[in-house]
């Protein structure tokens, strides 16, 4: 059951960096997308 | 190429998701450590795939430096950005697995310790790239990473070189794995790496629409500044 805990907890900390990470780059990507339109307009 | 790059995820997401049905349930329970040993399914791969990216990272900076090619910079930018994260999830397993195996989080030990100077090197690196923005930046962030990337062969070699606590490699040199935990292990490994090049992919292309954004506004600037001073003696005369 520890070993479960242990296992468990490398696997989520993981996803969950990776996670974090590809938002960060879809957040970018938006706001780049929207400063290019922004430029666009003017 | 976007369909290329929608076509390339789907076929690493079904590698990722059989990697872990594979890691978690085909691969069979090692004897002494029990299933702690799964996490080298996330470890290793991870290391394997943050090491390739610091290795693209060398090549995009040796043909900037000789280039001058805004593609190898923004490469370099990307693999080195990725290859952070990745190597960040080495530091973060490697102590979770550490932890029921040898009774501690963490030890000084040379592989370890290269590990965390090698993520601190590209931290750094990262860190000159986002706060420095003068011309010579790019140049300087690749000589870095040549420095950087002389850690690379120092963590790998670490455990052969010097007495370290960190377990030898079990496959070649003599030893053997069980071939249900070779599947597992190569299925991740292959994922694991299809995986970074698609996030480095991905990172690669928003590196390059950031350039383009900032020579639209450098544009739009010089735009505005050759009009101001169109309308300069206009004003001038108009005092």
């Amino acid at each position: 059951m520890n070993a479960l805990k242990f296992l468990f907890a490398a696997y989520i900390a993981t996803w969950v960096i990776h996670a974090f990470y590809l938002g960060t780059i879809v957040h970018r990507f938006k706001k780049l997308h929207q400063q290019l339109k922004d430029l666009g307009k003017k | 190429m976007k369909r290329a790059f929608t076509i390339f995820s789907l076929v690493t997401a079904i590698l990722l998701v059989y990697g872990l049905y594979q890691a978690l349930v085909a691969a069979p329970t090692e004897r002494t450590m029990g299933d702690v040993q799964r996490i080298f399914y996330y470890h290793v791969p991870s290391a394997w795939t943050a090491f390739c990216l610091f290795f693209t990272n060398l090549i995009a900076s040796i043909v900037y430096l000789a280039t001058k090619k805004i593609k190898a910079d923004a490469l370099a930018v990307a693999s080195a950005e990725v290859g952070v994260v990745f190597c960040t999830i080495v530091l973060v397993t490697g102590p979770i697995w550490a932890r029921p195996v040898w009774g501690i989080w963490w030890t000084w030990d040379v592989r370890l310790t290269t590990t965390l100077v090698l993520w601190l090197i590209y931290v750094a690196y990262l860190v000159l790239r986002r706060f420095s923005d003068t011309a010579q930046t790019p140049i300087l962030a690749a000589v870095l990473s040549i420095f950087g990337a002389l850690d690379v062969p120092l963590v790998y070699f670490s455990i052969w070189f010097f007495r370290t606590q960190h377990p030898q490699p079990v496959m070649g040199k003599g030893g053997s794995l069980d071939p249900r935990m070779l599947h597992a292990f190569l299925i991740n490994l292959l994922a694991f790496t299809c995986f970074g090049i698609m996030v480095c992919w991905a990172r690669y292309r928003l590196e390059m629409l950031h350039r383009e954004v900032e020579e639209a506004h450098a544009m739009e600037s010089l735009g505005t500044s050759s009009s101001n001073e169109a309308s300069l003696p206009l004003s001038r005369s108009s005092r």
